[in-house]
Order: structure tokens, then C-alpha cells, then sequence
């Protein structure tokens, strides 16, 4: 379910009251839309017989989204009501959100103050409806952000397999001029509270991450949290493999499938970011476009003083080039949530090509393995037969110093049987965990993929919508321009 | 073709100056045989004398115009369909168009077919087409401006341009001052004495256009006028004259902005457009490296091309329509400006003569000079026609902006409305693939 999507799907309908009764929409959208229209009910149940009977909308059901006003909480808590049907464990227990952001301060690792933003994660049993009717008051943490960091390094360390969802970005990236970059700026904290709510959920709804134990705790215990995870442990794991993913090595047969997978990954990389950055300069240009017909709305009110019957449709005409000018600060707000849906898919490349290269690492320990193997057994071969093979010191050195004892070559080939032994057991395990890496692994790919096209469709569908959006409104403001023109 | 005494509109535009007889003089004009229609409802649309005297129309042709007029009830409506008419049902149609490329050995320019359909007498055939180049439009406009000083004559898009900063010979350049040459010609065509002026009659119909002909006494009387009283200082300018200047001059001051305003709007669009070309390009080339989702990426760059088509026809439009409209009405402002000043000047003038001339008859009882009851005449007159202009200036004016600032937001909303269906299409699209995965998967 593309619960983010959907999400800003609702948000989107919204603010643009895009009313289409002809248009066949999909059977998900439509439940969300039964869902927003009995906005008085809470209860899951109801709603979801309610789901059953829903079907694509007649245009009455589309008229109520344009009217109903709901509040982000609402639509927030529809869309985790949708994922239910489809819904992990973890999800049909519990409702979760970022609901808030605030500021703190303390003293941080080198004992200097700073100042920090926190967010509070809310979390509800999943049917919880009092006596009168309203949901029982949520359970409630405070994390920063860093907290989150330690998390996802936590769950990238212990499934190394699985594509782990992206944090929203650290720092304000590819931004226009207007925007602000500054971390502490209350719209970037507001659109880092939707990305990491957005990163929860996605977490939640993951058939294998859902049941992480550290992720659970996350939720529920606030004090306590960094310790349970320290104590499992991950970190020498962590160290290890990240000293490993550092290096430089080749694997001689690699997997043609990760291959093609790191490959994409790469390309997607980039032309996102290739996206992301022009975007950014069209945004720019688009409002230096409107900005400026608000001097025509300033000349025209000048011009008006000096006339007679032109007089009074030169100044509303003027007043509506000020509307016009106004209106792309709302547009292009809007059009970053389409931009964050951009870069959660530029970051999730990231995490796939990391998968990858735990592929390539296990690869190539498990060639190193087999090539160690089959080393040993040609030393033993050669010391059975005699016969020197493979160009050794030991060769080169009993050639001249003479040969060794029959018993010190028993010896020897005892130990490099126990050796061969050891080593045909490593192998098999470094196979297996191959093999269940790469299985593991690629059930989430195909998982990913999916997800991903969907997405990507929904928001290039919910970046559409917003295109026409801002053409109505600018035929809107035109037409009444045109109207007091008329008037003239 | 014979271009014999000026036929008589009584209103002094089209008389020598010389010739009108003081409206209280004892001998009489004799009137020339038409109906006897008074037409006080409609002073003041027509030029007349500022006693009120009622102005008799003499020319056949006009006086038919008068009958059809009263017949015909008044139509406020008329200024809506016609633009440039004053409610008149017009007799006179010019149309500039089809611009050629002369190239001689001397020189390289463009002529203009300038087509003329009439059932005014004063032209011997109803049609003519006849081919002139901006020189001629040039020659007629000093003519006009010459014979009729105190009436405005509409301006022509400018004379010089810098050569190697715009091409004289590009189709946007010939076809901008081919619809000003238009414009101005139908103006002039429109105005009830100018359009009767016998430079106009020539310049439609003659086969060769010999600027050097007659008509030297016009001239003449012309810069007399325009010569007038080297040394006369103004005493006291009728209120409503300094009105039109001082509105002149605000008007002119908003219509410069509104073109600085047009100039930034279009650069900047020139700018978004680049990058928006840029972005769609983007788009199509994500859409290389997908499968399912090819189909809408692509949709995406066609919708960001369309945009962009639909955005530069916009712009052309701007560039090409509303600028140069504008930049001709600030000429035009400078055309009444100038007009204002002559009367300023004729005013003056009575005024010192004027007063020497009581001065003198204090003196030695020496009467008034009949030259300066013809001074006074002049400038009831200039006041007169002028006044009589300035209210057709501001209907025009009143159309051609209307006119010109709802084409601007036609312009606008096309655009919009071009984007739209374009995204419109791709949300179908996309909602269909939609639909198509969803049955696929309950299947």
C-alpha cells in the first residue's frame, strides 16, 4: 500500500477540490474516500464494511472529500486504517504517527550546549474506542533524530538482505531560492515530521522489519532504548562489515541479476538528482513569472486614479493581479511534497546498492572460501603423491634441504585433512548463507519493485493533479481579470 | 485625378483658415443643398463652432449618413463592434496587407497592398488597390498633420530602426508595422474630416504617388501655424486643456510602465521556458531506463512539451501583439501633446495681439483689427476640434485597451487552458494503467 501517497493524495484533493465525477478511480482510493466522508467514525470496523460496499464513486461521494475539511491527524489515521487490510502484525495492533516537533536543549557529547529538535511519536492500540465513542488517549515518546539514525544503522547491520526504507534528509538539499536550508526552520521541521512518520510506517508495514523487537521498543520505551540496542550487539557486526564494504575487492563471478540491480540503482541515482536540481531552478523561475504581474496590479490602481468609466475595472482587474502573484507561494509548498516523494526514491537507491555489496561481500567470501579449499586439497594431494604441483617454499626448500619423515608427512596430512574438513564445513555454511541471503534478499527486491512502481505512479498522478490545479486557478484569476476588463 | 476646392464641411478643418468668416459676420456662407437637420443631440460628436451654431453637412454622401443616423436608433452598442467608428455607419473601408519585398539596385524595402472599398463620392470608383511602402504612409501623415493642425492625427509605428539590432526583413518585424500602418489608416479613415482630407483621396487611389504635387498653399497655411507667434506667452489656459495635459502625461508615465512591467514578464518567461525544456527532458530520459513505468515518465515530458509550446505561443503573442499596441498609443500621447501646445500657442498668440490692439484703442481709438477677430476664430476653432477629437480619443481609447488587455488575458487563459488538457490526459492515462494492475492482481 503506498500509504504515503495516498496520503498526500487526500491532502492534495484537498486543497485543490479537483472534482471529476466521470474520472475511475482506482478501488483503493475510493475506500480511503468512504473513509474521509465518515469522518465521525472512528471505529475500524464500521469502516471497514463500509470499504466493502464502496466502489468508484459517484459524484456525490467525490463532492464530500472537496467539502470536508480534515485534518492531517484524520487523513493520517485513515491511511493506517486502509493498510490494515493488507496490514503487518505490528500494524493491526497499533496506529503510530509523528504527531509533533519541538526544540530542546542540552549538552551534547563534548559537553557543549546545542540545540535539538525532537519529534513525538504517538502510538494507539490499533480498535481503540472508549465507552463514549472518542479513541483512548495515545501513548507518547520523544526521539531525535539521531535516535533514528541509530535505529535504521541498527536494522541495516542486522538484515543486511533487506532494503531498508530512507530517513528523510539530514540537511534542506536541493532547494530553491525562497526556501530556507536552515535546519531549525519550521517548515523544513514540518516536512522532516511528515518524512519520518512516513519512514515508521514504512517500517511497520515491512512483512520482516515490522517484527524487529529494537523497532518495537523504539515505539514504547522511551528511556532505556540506546542501551537494548547497544547490548545486541549489532555494532561489532556493524564495524566489521562496514571495514569490509570499504575495501576494494573483485568478485570473479558475480551475480549478473545484482549486477543489473546495482546498475539501475545507479542510473536512478542520477537522474533523480538530475530531477531534483532542475526542478529546483524551474521553481525559481516560475515564481520570479507570477511575482512580477503584481506590479501590473500596482500600475493598474495608479492608472484607475486618472480615469473615469475605466477607472473601477482597471483597479479590480489590478487587485486580481495581485491574487495571481500571491498564488505560487501555495503552488510550489505543495510541489515539494512532490519533490520529498522524489527523494525518498533518491535514498532508497542508496540502501540498494548497499544490499549489493553485502552480496558482493558474501560472494566474495564465499569464493574465498572455495579457493581455500580447494587449495588445501591440492597441498594434501601433493603430499600423498609426492608430487610437487603447485610451486611452494616448502617445495622449493624440501627439494633442497631434502625430503621430511614419514611421519612428519602424516602429521601434516592429518592436520590439512582436519583443515580440508573444517574448510568443506565453512564452505557449506558460507553457501548456505549465501543462498538464503540471496533468497531473502531478492523476495525483497521483487517486494521493493513493486512498491516502488506504484509509488512513483501515484506520485507522478498526485504531481499532475497539482499541474492542474495551478492551471485552473490561473484560468480562474484570468477569466476574472478578463471579466473586469470587460467592464472597462 | 482632380483635386479641385475643398468641399465644404463648414467645421474649419477642412477650410482655409483665412476663409472663415466670423460665425457673427454679416455675409453668409451660402449653404449648399442638403436637408436641414439639426443635429444639437449629437454636438458633441461632431466638430462644430462653439456658439452652437448648428453645423450644416453638405457632401450627399454625408447627409445620407445623417438620415440613416437618425433612422436607425441609437446604438450604444456601436462602439462595441467598432472600435475605431464613433457609432457611425462607416462608408469608407481601408486595409493594409500582403507585404512584398522590393529589392533595386539602389536600395531593398517592403510595400504594402492598401486596399480601398467606398460609396463616398469624392472618389471616383468604389474600389482601389494601390502598393505603397512606409515612406508614403510617412509622406501622408506630415501631409495630414500639415493640413489639419488642429485635429490629431494618429501616429505610425516608428520611422528608424538601428539595422543589425532588429532585421527590418523578418516576418515578425514586417507583419508588427504592417497592423500599425493598418491601424493608423483606418483610423484616419474613420475621422469624419481627416478621412475627407484629399492627401488621404491620393494616397489610396493614385497609381504613382507624386509627393511633390500640388497643394503648396496647404503647406504653407500649415506652417504658418505652426510658426505662429515666436514670443507669445500664455496668459490663462482654459482649465479642461490643462486636464488633458496633466492626464496626458500621467497616462503616458503608466502606459511606460506597463511596458517595462511586459518586457520583465517576458524575459522571465524566456528564462522558466529554458529550464522547463530542460526538465522535461529529464523525464524522458528516466523513462529509458524503465519498464513500467516508461509509459507515464513519457507522458510527463509530453505534458512539460506541451506546456512549453503552449507558454512561447503566449509569449510570441505578448511580443508581438500588446507591445507594439502600446508603444503606438505612448506615440500617440505625444501626437495630442503636441497638438495641445500648437493651441497653446495659437491662444497665445491671440492673446498678444489682443492686447496690443486694446492697448491701442485706448490710445488713439484705433478699432480692433479684423486680424485679431481671425486670431479669436482660430482658436475658438482649434478649441473646438480639438475638444471634438479628444472625446473620439478617449472612446478609442476606452476600446482599443479594452480590446487589448482582454486579449492579453485570453492569451493568458488559453495557455492555462492548453497545460491543462494536456495533464488531464495523462491523469486518464495513468488511472487506466491503475485500474488494468488492480483487476490484474484480484484476478
Amino acid at each position: 500500500m503506498s500509504d504515503f501517497f495516498i496520503r498526500m493524495l487526500c491532502i492534495s484533493y484537498n486543497f485543490i477540490h479537483y472534482v471529476k465525477p466521470s474520472l475511475e478511480l482506482p478501488g483503493l482510493f475510493s475506500v480511503v474516500r468512504m473513509r474521509i466522508a465518515s469522518s465521525a467514525d472512528s471505529s475500524s470496523n464500521n469502516s471497514r464494511s463500509q470499504m466493502i460496499m464502496a466502489d468508484s464513486g459517484s459524484s456525490d461521494e467525490v463532492a464530500v472529500i472537496c467539502n470536508t475539511d480534515i485534518t492531517s491527524t484524520e487523513s493520517e489515521n485513515n491511511l493506517i486504517n486502509t493498510m490494515v487490510e493488507r496490514g503487518t502484525a505490528l500494524l493491526k495492533k497499533m496506529e503510530i504517527s509523528v504527531a509533533e516537533a519541538d526544540k530542546r536543549t542540552g549538552k551534547n557529547t563534548v559537553n557543549m550546549q546545542e540545540t535539538y529538535t525532537v519529534y513525538l511519536i504517538e502510538t494507539r492500540p490499533a480498535e481503540s474506542v472508549s465507552e463514549e465513542g472518542t479513541p483512548a488517549a495515545p501513548d507518547t515518546l520523544w526521539r531525535r533524530y539521531s535516535e533514528f539514525e541509530l535505529l535504521r544503522t541498527y536494522l541495516l547491520v542486522t538484515y543486511p538482505y533487506i532494503i531498508v526504507p530512507p530517513l528523510p534528509e539530514k540537511r534542506a538539499e536541493f532547494v530553491w531560492h525562497k526556501l530556507s536550508a536552515d535546519n531549525l526552520d519550521p517548515d523544513f521541521v514540518e516536512r522532516r515530521r511528515v518524512g519520518l512518520e512516513n519512514f515508521l510506517l514504512r517500517l511497520a508495514s515491512h512483512p520482516v522489519l515490522s517484527n524487529d523487537n529494537i523497532f518495537f521498543l523504539f515505539l514504547t520505551e522511551e528511556k532505556g532504548w540506546r542501551e537494548a540496542v547497544l547490548e545486541t550487539g549489532f555494532q561489532d557486526k556493524a564495524d566489521s562489515r562496514l571495514k569490509s564494504l570499504s575495501a576494494m575487492f573483485r568478485v570473479k563471478n558475480p551475480d549478473k541479476r545484482f549486477t543489473a540491480l546495482k546498475h539501475y540503482s545507479e542510473d536512478l541515482s542520477t537522474v533523480i538528482s538530475q530531477l531534483l536540481r532542475i526542478r529546483a531552478r524551474v521553481a525559481d523561475r516560475l515564481y520570479g513569472v507570477y511575482k512580477v504581474h503584481a506590479n501590473y496590479g500596482r500600475v493598474f490602481s495608479e492608472w484607475s486614479a486618472i480615469e473615469k468609466e475605466m477607472g473601477d475595472g482597471l483597479q479590480s482587474a489590478g487587485h486580481h493581479m495581485d491574487t495571481y502573484a500571491a498564488s505560487i507561494d501555495d503552488i510550489l509548498e505543495e510541489e515539494e511534497h512532490y519533490a520529498d516523494q522524489l527523494k525518498e526514491y533518491l535514498f532508497y537507491t542508496e540502501a540498494v546498492r548497499s544490499v549489493c555489496r553485502k552480496h558482493e561481500l558474501i560472494q566474495y567470501e564465499l569464493e574465498m572460501a572455495a579457493q581455500d579449499l580447494s587449495y588445501k586439497k591440492q597441498q594434501k594431494e601433493e603430499l600423498e603423491t609426492g608430487t610437487v604441483r603447485i610451486f611452494s617454499l616448502k617445495g622449493m626448500t624440501s627439494k633442497l634441504f631434502g625430503q621430511e619423515t614419514q611421519e612428519q608427512r602424516e602429521s601434516k596430512v592429518a592436520a590439512l585433512e582436519q583443515s580440508i574438513q573444517e574448510g568443506e564445513d565453512a564452505l557449506k555454511e558460507k553457501n548456505a548463507e549465501s543462498q538464503e541471503f540471496v533468497e531473502k534478499a531478492w523476495n525483497d527486491i521483487e517486494r521493493f519493485n513493486e512498491q516502488k512502481e506504484k509509488d512513483l505512479r501515484e506520485a507522478l498522478i498526485s504531481y499532475a493533479i497539482m499541474q492542474i490545479s495551478m492551471c485552473k486557478k490561473g484560468i480562474q484569476v484570468w477569466s476574472n481579470a478578463k471579466e473586469c476588463f470587460n467592464k472597462m | 485625378m482632380s483635386v479641385g476646392a475643398p468641399r465644404g464641411l463648414a467645421s474649419s478643418g477642412q477650410k482655409l483658415i483665412t476663409e472663415i468668416l466670423h460665425p457673427l459676420s454679416a455675409a453668409e456662407e451660402p449653404l449648399s443643398p442638403g436637408p436641414d437637420v439639426t443635429i444639437s443631440a449629437e454636438k458633441d460628436k461632431e466638430p462644430g463652432l462653439t456658439n452652437g451654431t448648428p453645423v450644416e453637412i453638405s457632401s450627399p454622401a454625408s447627409a445620407s449618413v445623417l438620415l440613416s443616423r437618425l433612422q436607425l436608433d441609437g446604438d450604444p452598442e456601436a462602439d462595441a463592434h467598432d472600435p475605431f467608428g464613433s457609432g457611425e455607419p462607416r462608408d469608407l473601408f481601408v486595409t493594409v496587407d500582403d507585404p512584398k519585398k522590393h529589392v533595386s539596385t539602389m536600395e531593398t524595402y517592403i510595400t504594402y497592398r492598401v486596399s480601398t472599398k467606398t460609396t463616398r463620392i469624392e472618389f471616383d470608383l468604389p474600389e482601389y488597390s494601390v502598393r505603397r511602402r512606409y515612406q508614403d504612409f510617412d509622406w501622408l501623415r506630415i501631409k495630414l498633420e500639415d493640413s489639419q493642425p488642429t485635429h490629431l492625427v494618429p501616429p505610425l509605428p516608428e520611422k528608424f530602426v538601428m539595422k543589425g539590432v532588429v532585421d527590418r526583413f523578418s516576418e515578425e518585424f514586417v507583419d508588427t508595422r504592417m497592423k500599425a500602418l493598418d491601424k493608423f489608416l483606418k483610423r484616419v479613415a474613420d475621422h469624419p474630416v481627416l478621412s475627407f482630407n484629399p492627401h488621404l483621396n491620393a494616397f489610396l487611389t493614385a497609381k504613382d504617388l507624386n509627393k511633390r504635387q500640388g497643394l503648396a498653399l496647404l503647406t504653407k497655411v500649415g506652417e504658418s501655424v505652426k510658426n505662429v507667434a515666436g514670443g507669445y506667452k500664455l496668459r490663462a489656459r482654459p482649465a479642461e486643456f490643462c486636464a488633458m495635459g496633466e492626464y496626458l502625461d500621467t497616462f503616458s508615465q503608466k502606459l511606460g510602465t506597463i511596458d517595462r512591467i511586459a518586457q520583465r514578464i517576458l524575459r522571465e518567461q524566456s528564462e522558466y521556458l529554458t529550464e522547463l525544456r530542460e526538465y522535461g527532458a529529464v523525464y524522458s530520459t528516466w523513462a529509458g531506463s524503465e519498464e513500467q513505468l516508461q509509459r507515464p515518465l513519457e507522458g510527463v515530458a509530453g505534458c512539460v512539451t506541451t506546456s512549453c509550446g503552449a507558454l512561447e505561443d503566449l509569449s510570441d503573442n505578448m511580443s508581438q501583439d500588446f507591445l507594439p499596441v502600446l508603444r503606438e498609443y505612448i506615440l500617440y500621447i505625444e501626437s495630442m501633446k503636441n497638438v495641445l501646445r500648437k493651441r497653446d500657442q495659437v491662444q497665445a498668440e491671440y492673446e498678444g495681439r489682443l492686447e496690443a490692439a486694446v492697448l491701442r484703442k485706448q490710445e488713439d481709438r484705433t478699432p480692433i483689427p479684423v486680424e485679431v477677430e481671425k486670431c479669436q476664430d482660430k482658436v475658438e476653432c482649434f478649441n473646438a476640434d480639438l475638444k471634438a477629437d479628444w472625446e473620439r480619443w478617449q472612446r478609442n481609447k476606452r476600446q482599443d485597451f479594452k480590446h487589448l488587455l482582454t486579449g492579453m488575458a485570453d492569451k493568458n487563459i488559453s495557455y492555462y487552458e492548453k497545460s491543462q488538457a494536456a495533464w488531464e490526459s495523462l491523469i486518464t492515462l495513468l488511472q487506466e494503467k491503475q485500474t488494468e494492475d488492480k483487476t490484474s492482481e484480484t484476478n
